[in-house]
């Protein structure tokens, strides 16, 4: 079975500072492939690299096997590859729907129409709601984006990822800051979409990983320091130390 | 072309680089300490000229207006700023274009009020007021050489006032991290004063050298100051080497260009090249590096 | 923009009123107001367009002046070449500002929002500089129009019934067509890069192409209002080019509300009122008209649209600057 996504020995440095060192790995279809790591172990820059905001020095990245290293952000996009922000990127000033229905506008493509007002588009507007409405957000779609709570964000943020159809989402720290009501409704909700698609989790929250992840890699200071299913990771001395410490009792 | 006069179009080409110099750092400074991108700064050159064409008016002694003049420029530009300018810093940038405009077109106006239209002259200064002989055939006005000369002088005395100084410290520091000094007890406000009112001066600085050279009249300052726009863009904005690369790579272009266009091209169509002729640089540019030669990407 | 909002009916009922007042004026036989009317809808063309760009996609053109003088030099060259129909005359504007909207503007575009003000400033007076050296056709003085621009047979935009009407019939044409425009998926993909560039790339649509698209219409529909001025004053000057007009452009988008369309035609409406009163006044009304732009910016937070609808739940005030 072939990768979706694949990092071929990534090298990047910022002056004396490594920030990835030799990273190789893989992403699946319906797999969910966590990546873990203490803070400042360069898993923002490693994204950047996938989606393209950042350069890497050496390596490349491959998707569905052809290297994408030349491609700037949008046409990663078109590729397949989406990225959910950590903190959320939305269109303030745009409903929640529209924000959602901008997602179906990329998908197909159809940017270039000029006449047809997309408040009388059904077609639109309904994929728009039916984004909206997988993560639960169906009744908050006329909301300025800009007004809808912090958790509300990170779901349109999330179903905008999803909303694009994508091959590859690359999930930044979706659980962060949400309490324990909204954390579970969250793992609920990636449990039930991950068949679609391959993810790559980027988190810090335990319980949400050894629950959701198929295959775990480890990243302490740039490099990859273990790899594999959650068990053999949870067992793994070097992770124990560098890592999990005493959290490890999971 | 006869050496003589590549050596005169240089020294012309240098001076005016020099001047747009001048008003580039304004610019750059005040968009980098402050956030603040001002229109109004051709205004300050014109007011500078005007100034100095009132004064000398009054006096005979060329020291006497110079200082009366520079001393009108920090009062006027000290009461713009605490007034006018200062609720611009925490607008965006559209308000500042549009607010700076209006106070440009309002000053333009207002010396038309007070002086009339008719182009105000002054006279050289009597010392400065002579030939130098270049080469076998060229005489070159002693007064250009000066004016490039206190420019470039300017110039390192603000890199010396940056370098050196607390107050320049503090500047730089601002330009970098502007949230933070104000923690570190610095008077936030009174250095924004500062720092405009020391852009003002370089312009004014600018005009008032110009002043015998040019016909004295409203809007004189507004085409240096799209030059000097299109030098900040060349260079990068906040950057000072940049400004003064840039500058004189704009005010070489320039003058080159209109000597040398017409010739090649034709009355027509080389009047026309030669006018675009730094735009054309412009753009080219930011085609090939968009935050310009050395701004921060 | 945010989800359609209903105006209020007394709010519908002024603008009524106001195109009521527009269509009527021209029947009185008075030029001076008729001439007045015509100014308005040139210059309300001038700054809707204008809005296209500045608040639909947060892109402060301080270069317009450019597209609009462009018009006007088109109706004023193209009879010397014996040509003086409107059927050609205006889509030969509208096709040379738009090559110069699309060869400047992908090279402005390239550029962040604070060297894009710089940079269209910078190609108007490029703009302006050519034909202020244009020397056989006047140079800074500028030339007289030969011959006003024909409708039809010998139907002429030199009477100022015929212009009045032509121009607010084009500015209504023209306002329908921006008003589909921003709400197409188009429309919306342009609101979306104004907001957020990075998120949108990040979708898979790439800002620049859209942009430069948006650039080129909204430029080249500027030039009929320049036509229109052209024969309006019987003459060709390239002060129409120079970045006075530019501003005040600005200034009547910001006057009216930005991103609203209809803002933009109020602000034109007003600004040309503003002038007439003024200049009636006093020599000096430049100073007047500078000192109140600035009160406006430093005083009021939201134009006359704005301010006429009451309460917007969000305050959006265009920038020039991305994030």
């Amino acid at each position: 079975m072939s990768a979706l996504l694949e990092l071929r020995h990534l090298h990047k440095r910022f002056g004396a500072l490594v920030v990835t060192d030799d990273v190789s790995l893989d992403v699946r279809p319906g797999e969910i492939h966590a990546l873990i790591g203490p803070n400042g172990a360069g898993k923002s820059c490693l994204i950047g690299q996938i989606t393209g905001e950042l350069r890497p020095d050496a390596g490349g990245v491959l998707m569905h096997g052809k290297p994408i290293d030349a491609l700037p952000t949008e046409s990663r996009a078109r590729l397949g590859l989406a990225r959910a922000y950590q903190v959320p990127r939305l269109f303030g000033t745009m409903t929640a729907q529209s924000n959602a229905s901008l997602a179906e506008i990329a998908r197909t493509r159809s940017s270039g129409q000029f006449w047809t007002s997309v408040f009388d588009d059904k077609a639109l507007q309904a994929a728009a709601h039916g984004a909206l409405a997988t993560v639960g957000l169906a009744a908050r779609g006329s909301e300025p984006s800009l007004l809808l709570a912090h958790g509300e964000k990170r779901l349109l943020e999330l179903a905008m990822g999803f909303a694009t159809h994508p091959a590859v989402l690359l999930l930044d720290e979706p659980l962060a800051g949400l309490g324990a009501g909204d954390s579970d409704a969250m793992i609920a909700l990636l449990a039930r979409l991950k068949q679609q698609y391959g993810i790559l989790l980027v988190e810090h929250d335990m319980n949400a990983v050894f629950a959701l992840a198929d295959r775990i890699s480890v990243l302490v200071s740039g490099r990859i320091i273990a790899s594999g299913a959650p068990e053999s990771i949870r067992d793994d001395q070097r992770v124990r130390a560098a890592y999990l410490g005493d959290e490890l009792d999971v | 072309m006869a050496l003589g006069l590549l050596i005169e179009q240089t020294f012309n080409g240098l001076q005016l680089g020099m001047i747009l110099f001048l008003m580039a750092i304004g610019v750059t400074l005040a968009f980098g300490v402050m956030n603040l991108i001002n229109l109004a700064h051709g205004s300050m050159l014109m007011l500078g000229a005007y100034f100095i064409a009132a004064a000398s008016a009054k006096t005979p002694s060329y020291l006497i207006a110079f200082v009366v003049a520079m001393a009108g420029i920090a009062l006027v530009a000290a009461l713009l700023e605490v007034t006018l300018i200062r609720p611009l810093y925490a607008r965006g940038h559209l308000d500042q274009v549009l607010a700076t405009f209006g106070i440009s077109i309002a000053l333009n106006e207002l010396v038309i009020w007070i002086w009339g239209r008719e182009a105000m002259f002054v006279s050289l200064p009597e010392a400065l007021d002579g030939f130098v002989q270049i080469g076998s055939n060229i005489q070159y006005p002693v007064y250009r050489l000066a004016i490039t000369s206190v420019a470039i002088l300017a110039g390192l005395a603000l890199f010396a006032l940056l370098s050196r100084t607390r107050l320049g410290m503090r500047i730089r520091a601002g330009a970098e991290k502007g949230e933070m000094i104000g923690a570190l007890g610095v008077n936030v406000r009174a250095l924004f004063t500062a720092v405009f009112v020391i852009s003002a001066m370089l312009a004014a600085l600018g005009g008032v050298m110009l002043g015998p050279l040019l016909a004295v009249q409203s809007g004189m300052g507004d085409p240096l100051l799209i030059l000097a726009l299109a030098v900040v863009v060349i260079g990068g904005i906040g950057s000072l080497k940049g400004a003064l690369v840039a500058s004189l790579l704009v005010g070489l272009t320039d003058t080159f260009g209109r000597m040398v266009f017409p010739d090649l091209l034709g009355q027509l169509v080389g009047n026309i090249v030669a006018n675009a002729s730094v735009y054309i640089l412009m753009a080219l540019v930011i085609a090939i590096r968009p935050t310009g030669l050395f701004g921060k990407r | 923009m945010m989800a359609p909002h209903r105006p209020a009916l007394g709010f519908k009922l002024i603008l009524g009123t106001l195109l009521l007042a527009a269509l009527i004026v021209p029947l009185l036989d008075e030029p001076y107001y008729t001439k007045l009317i015509a100014r308005m809808a040139i210059l309300a063309i001038a700054a809707m367009t204008l809005d296209l760009l500045v608040g639909y996609a947060g892109l402060v053109s301080f270069g317009h002046a450019a597209f609009f003088g462009l018009g006007v030099y088109t109706a004023g060259l193209l009879p010397m070449l014996g040509i003086q129909q409107a059927i050609i005359i205006f889509p030969a504007a509208a096709l040379i500002a738009g090559l110069f909207a699309l060869i400047s503007g992908a090279v402005s575009l390239r550029a962040s929002g604070l060297y894009f003000i710089f940079i269209t400033l910078a190609f108007s007076q490029m703009v302006f500089y050519v034909g202020q050296g244009l020397r056989m056709f006047g140079g800074d003085d500028g030339f007289q129009l030969k011959a006003p621009t024909l409708l039809i047979g010998n139907v002429s935009l030199g009477n100022p019934v015929v212009l009045a009407y032509t121009m607010i019939g084009a500015l209504v044409l023209l306002t329908w067509v921006s008003h589909r425009l921003t709400r197409s998926r188009f429309g919306q993909t342009i609101l979306a890069a104004r907001d957020n560039e990075s998120k949108l790339s990040a979708l898979g649509l790439a800002p620049y192409p859209h942009r430069l698209v948006l650039y080129v219409i909204a430029c080249s529909m500027c030039s009929v209002a320049g036509v229109g001025f052209a024969n309006l004053m019987e003459y060709v000057s390239p002060s129409t080019m120079s970045w006075v007009v530019s501003g005040e452009l600005l200034f009547m988008v910001i006057l009216g509300s930005a991103a609203t369309l209809i803002g933009p035609i109020l602000g034109a409406v007003v600004f040309v009122g503003l002038e007439q009163v003024l200049s009636e006044w006093t020599e000096h009304w430049m100073f007047w008209l500078g000192a109140l732009l600035v009160l406006r910016v430093l005083l009021l937070k939201d134009g006359l649209y704005g301010l006429l609808l009451g309460k917007w739940a969000l305050r959006r005030q265009p920038s020039g600057s991305h994030q």
